[in-house]
């Protein structure tokens, strides 16, 4: 697997040389298009065949993939994209100098190969990031040829060209930093500060998104446009609920309240069951995984679990709601005149009386006041000698 | 001594009568004058049956007038069910029956020819625009008085009753878009061209030749408000009844007309502050009295009064 030329050969010599058919490259730069279709400078051309000219001639980028805690589901994923074939191609077109599930080599040798291919590349190669970084107890808790995988990565990343974290664990911690994150799991933005890092997080990510990155690196030099969580914008700009085939459910207010109750059945909205797509920023909507229609959670009928945000997925529960930001009518209409508060004949009879008996109360309150004040102010009199007219007499 | 009634009627008349004149007096003679039209009037005009309730004008004026959406009904949805502090327009459906004749209605402040609204406004804090008609709110001289909100009989006016620092929300008709070189947002947005944005003028005459060209299609061949409530700058065009889909029968006469006297009293809050000054001075009278009383008893026991 690793290259033992200084200089690697343009994708398309490559690809000659190893025989693949020009259809096959075609379709895969068209599947990019589709996956990057704004904001991408390599996919931003009119037609594949110029994304096949542009990609061509980059040279084949370096790739090294270090694993620490997940459990390889990105790599599955960058291996079952499409058809068999394909995944042959990607392997071809990029050059995945070490990566520990494809090698075959391992103990010393697998050591060795990491270092070789270090050295060759460095300044150069690509360093992909799958699994989040324990860090409780100097990092203890998993160790790469007797070392603390923090200090494999802290070596490795300090000669790569760029880094790219892909899935959620690397991004930001994902399931192994769920609380009580026993190992102090967190993503590599934690840990490196001085290297350009793209996050691709998703639990996996779409694979297109990761082979857009590289390509960009190895043809510009470039990392694409990122947004506030270091997401490249081409993939991650828009929210999974706008592009939602049950988006019509939602606006007519038909909601799956259990898994396989009639709404369920019926295709009807996730959100009550918890999909968190209304603030989740991903692709998935649009690209489906393995280029099969449907192949994503909500096409399942599963809810979204807000796997490309750092505060949904592993943090909030699964069938929690989330708040929707950017609310919109509903496909159904308000009545021209809205119904207003009326009072029966009968409640304001039983209001009126009310009011009398509390009015009523009232003055034989005050008239018992008032004689009481007289009987003292005729106990007074007695006590002295009236001398004047009573003047309570004449108040009332 | 006592106030006997008497005295009493005798005082309020002798402060009431020159007030009352001078108040009645002014506006007695401003009553006459008619209300200057404004010299361009802008207009829309809204035609019923072309619309097919898509609330695109509704996210558009929530947008351009940085409306927050009304999700009060379910939490999900932005789903207003009248005009309100958070809604400035407003598609709603009038359906009488399954399977029956039903249409859409947009509303929004009509921007009346002569507006109830202004009228009765103490400080002018709702105003008329003298060349282009648009009705508009001034927050620096509003009170919170609400006159507008129950003098309106389109009910356009809505207050924040939930803000601290409350204001009246209605249509400007997009004020600064307009200021922009922009027509509203409503009538910018709308596929169908329901609601058209134009002169006041060029829309009646388009709304006519629409009635020309298919008579019967419009509920009595005609437009409302040419002429209702003493013309509206925005014109309705209906299949149904005007008054099912919420626009009342309201005559030709401007409502400010038929107000005559009323509404200058209340210019500057002159009737309330008036009987508050009545009041004041009836209770500084008995105050007065009431002191002299106790005066007098300790002067004949020559005991300090006691509560």
């Amino acid at each position: 697997m690793t290259s033992t030329r200084k200089t690697k050969p343009t994708i398309s010599s490559h690809l000659k040389r190893c025989g693949v058919p020009r259809r096959d490259f075609l379709q895969f730069c068209t599947r990019l298009m589709v996956a990057a279709p704004f904001g991408l400078a390599i996919t931003d051309k009119a037609t594949a065949a110029e994304v096949a000219r542009e990609i061509g001639q980059a040279k084949r980028p370096s790739v090294i993939w270090l694993h620490f805690q997940d459990c390889t589901g990105c790599t599955e994923t960058l291996l079952r994209t499409s058809k068999p074939d394909l995944a042959d191609l990607i392997l071809q077109v990029i050059s995945l100098d070490y990566h520990e599930t494809l090698m075959a080599a391992c103990g010393h040798q697998a050591d060795a190969a990491l270092d070789k291919a270090v050295k060759d590349n460095a300044g150069k190669f690509v360093l992909v990031v799958e699994g989040s970084i324990p860090t409780k107890d100097q990092g203890v808790y998993m160790k790469l040829a007797g070392r603390p995988a923090l200090n494999v990565l802290q070596d490795v990343a300090a000669k790569a060209g760029a880094i790219i974290a892909i899935g959620s664990c690397a991004s930001w911690g994902g399931i192994p930093s769920a609380d009580p994150n026993p190992t102090g799991a967190v993503g590599v933005d934690d840990i490196i500060k001085n290297k350009p890092i793209v996050n691709i997080p998703g639990c996996p990510p779409n694979p297109y998104t990761l082979l857009g990155v590289v390509f960009q690196f190895a043809r510009n030099g470039t990392l694409p446009e990122l947004d506030e969580l270091h997401r490249p914008k081409f993939a991650f700009d828009r929210v999974i609920h706008d592009h939602c085939p049950r988006r019509a459910h939602f606006d007519a207010g038909r909601f799956a309240l259990q898994y396989g109750d009639e709404g369920h059945r019926h295709g009807w909205c996730l959100y009550k069951l918890g999909c968190k797509g209304p603030d989740t920023h991903a692709g998935c909507s649009t690209r489906h995984f393995n280029e099969i229609p449907d192949v994503w959670p909500i096409g399942i009928g599963a809810p979204c679990i807000g796997c490309t945000e750092k505060h949904l997925a592993f943090r909030i529960p699964l069938f929690d709601t989330v708040p929707i930001h950017d609310a919109t009518p509903p496909d159904t209409y308000p009545p021209i005149h809205t119904h207003t508060g009326s009072i029966s004949a009968a409640g304001a009879g039983l209001v009126g009386v009310i009011g009398g008996a509390v009015g009523g109360a009232a003055w034989v309150a005050t008239r018992r006041f008032t004689s009481s004040e007289e009987a003292v102010a005729m106990i007074e009199a007695n006590c002295e000698k009236p001398h004047k007219d009573d003047p309570h007499v004449e108040g009332h | 001594m006592e106030l006997t009634r008497r005295e009493a009627l005798r005082s309020v008349a002798s402060k009431c009568v020159p007030v009352v004149t001078a108040a009645l007096a002014v506006p007695a003679a401003e009553a006459a004058e008619i209300r200057l039209e404004p010299a361009a009037p802008i207009g829309m005009l809204y035609d019923a049956t072309l619309c097919i309730g898509c609330k695109a004008c509704v996210v558009a004026c929530a947008e351009a007038n940085d409306l927050q959406p009304d999700v009060r009904l379910d939490g999900l949805h932005q789903a207003p069910e009248d005009l309100n502090n958070f809604t400035k327009n407003i598609i709603k459906l009038y359906k009488p029956q399954e399977h029956s004749l039903d249409s859409f209605v947009k509303q929004q402040c009509m921007h009346c020819l002569d507006p109830a609204c202004v009228a009765a406004c103490p400080f002018d804090a709702l105003w008329k625009n003298d060349e282009n008609g648009v009705v508009a709110w001034e927050p620096s001289k509003c009170i919170g008085c609400r006159y507008c909100e129950i003098a309106c009989p389109y009910h356009v006016p809505k207050f924040e009753w939930d803000a601290f620092n409350p204001k009246i929300v209605k249509c400007e008709f997009c004020r600064p878009r307009l200021a922009k070189g922009f027509e509203p947002a409503c009538t910018s947005v709308c596929p169908t061209h329901a609601v058209i944005f134009g002169p006041r003028e060029k829309l009646l005459t388009e709304a006519k030749q629409r009635i020309d060209a298919t008579p019967h299609k419009y509920f009595e061949d005609r437009v409302y408000g040419e002429h209702d409530a003493g013309g509206t700058q925005v014109l309705y065009l209906s299949h149904v009844s005007f008054e099912e889909i919420g626009l009342p029968n309201l005559g030709t006469q401007p409502i400010p007309a038929r107000l005559k006297w009323q509404k200058r009293i209340y210019k500057f809050l002159a009737l309330p502050l008036f009987l508050y000054a009545l009041l004041t001075s009836v209770m500084k009278k008995n105050w007065i009295d009431h002191q002299k009383e106790l005066l007098e008893e300790e002067k004949q026991t020559g005991l300090r009064p006691q509560l």
